[in-house]
């Protein structure tokens, strides 16, 4: 059997996800992440984006949606401190639109910096969950 | 039939007591149960959290972070002190200062001198009568705190410490074992600790190898270990204050408890009297009657 790498993913509200896993592809601040086991260690912010977490001993994969927030990678464990985490197969697609639409327009009709920065945000956000559903489907 | 009266108002009192103790008892219940949820909720997050700060003062890091570094001669503490808002929860409040008060002393011996934050009005109030002096406070903080109101009574303190003002940061708080069961607990936040006590109660240190390695950061180390230890504040804080609304439900609930069934024993035992006293007055009566009845 291949060697595993022990996955966690949590956030404020529940434990997302804990378990072996052969292989994880992470959102990276500065680009995507592919962790095998025995990776050095790595410390990093994530943006938002989905996590795909192969586990061990299984062909499906397991997609969770993370909102930003923190990644710590030892050469056994990798640990997601994310802001928000949600299974990917919860995610509501009407919603994720609804909130890409009011961000588009909040950009448009904002004029202070942090409101443009809020609203940035949002859509980042939204898009990225659009994304992750994308991907699940496509897989489906 | 003297007393008797007195005797049936005194068992009207304590009946609305027990109503009263009743119905707190129940508002107790259904906002622990809420409360317990949410405590467990955030339990994952917060061990990670502390599992990763642990990591990193073990790392040979390039950028100290000042929680990291461990200062020799300690002058000045910081204490937060987590208590509830409201009494009528056993002795939960008590046992927390009491901890915090016997630490108070030792660091006073010690020539230490501390400056309090202090969460919740029962601590608030419990410092100013000890002369403890009180950098910040966050009061009124209700069922569901908000993480701002709590990091910016933290912060007075973190900033000092980063300053260079004080030397150690302490939180002074409840720590939930089971809703019969809750313990006072002290544990240093800042520096990072090398172990802390889980929530089931076991010791747990960094389990990585010391100072021989160091991360890769992407991108920048001081951005991104700034950020973490801010988290860690957060996290812990915010923890700690939702595992005391937890742990004020519970006692409080079982304390009105307790009174309740208190209060039902005290209304038997006057009913008891009650009966008597009426029993022996009707005995008088009737011995009066047939006395005088005799007497004709």
């Amino acid at each position: 059997m291949a060697a595993t790498i022990h996955v966690d993913v949590v956030s404020a509200e529940e434990h997302i996800y804990s378990g072996e896993a052969e292989f994880v592809v992470l959102p990276g601040e500065v680009g995507e992440l592919g962790i095998y086991p025995r990776h050095t260690p790595l410390f990093t912010q994530i943006k938002p984006g989905s996590v795909r977490i192969k586990p061990a001993g299984s062909d499906a994969e397991e997609l969770v949606f993370v909102q930003g927030g923190f990644l710590e990678v030892q050469p056994d464990v990798v640990t997601v401190l994310a802001d928000t985490a949600i299974r990917a197969k919860d995610l509501d697609e009407k919603a994720a639109l609804e909130a890409k639409r009011a961000a588009e327009e909040a950009m448009q009709n904002k004029t202070s910096k942090e409101e443009i920065a809020r609203a940035e945000a949002e859509l980042m956000t939204a898009l990225a969950q659009l994304e992750a559903i994308r991907k699940l489907r496509h897989r489906a | 039939m003297a007393g008797s009266k007195e005797i049936r108002n005194k068992i009207k009192s304590v009946q609305s007591t027990r109503k009263i103790t009743k119905a707190m008892e129940m508002v107790a219940a259904s906002k622990m149960k809420k409360a317990q949820d949410r405590m467990r909720a955030g339990r994952p997050y917060v061990e990670r959290t502390f599992a990763i700060a642990m990591h990193i003062a073990r790392a040979n890091t390039e950028y100290h972070h000042p929680f990291l570094v461990r200062r020799n001669g300690v002058k000045r503490v910081g204490a937060i002190v987590v208590t509830t808002d409201k009494g009528l929860c056993g002795g939960l409040n008590t046992n927390v200062l009491r901890l915090m008060t016997q630490r108070f002393r030792e660091w006073r011996e010690a020539g230490v001198e501390v400056d309090f934050v202090a969460i919740g009005s029962k601590g608030l109030g419990f410092i100013n009568r000890l002369g403890g002096h009180i950098a910040s406070s966050a009061v009124q903080l209700g069922d569901r705190p908000r993480l701002e109101r709590l990091v910016g009574a933290v912060k007075v303190l973190t900033d000092d410490y980063v300053a260079g003002k004080i030397d150690e940061i302490h939180v002074f708080s409840t720590a939930f074992v089971n809703t019969m069961k809750q313990e006072p607990r002290q544990f240093r936040m800042v520096p990072i600790p090398d172990e802390v006590r889980t929530s089931a109660g076991e010791l747990r240190g960094g389990q990585v190898p010391e100072g021989t390695w160091d991360y890769i950061y992407e991108p920048d180390a001081r951005e991104l270990l700034d950020g973490m230890m801010h988290r860690y504040v957060e996290a812990v804080i915010f923890q700690m204050v939702n595992e005391n609304i937890a742990c004020e439900q519970s006692a409080r609930m079982v304390a009105m408890k307790s009174a309740s069934d208190n209060a039902g024993k005290i209304i038997e035992e006057l009913q008891l009297i009650y009966n008597k006293t009426r029993q022996a007055a009707i005995t008088k009566e009737l011995s009066e009657i047939v006395g005088g009845a005799a007497a004709v």
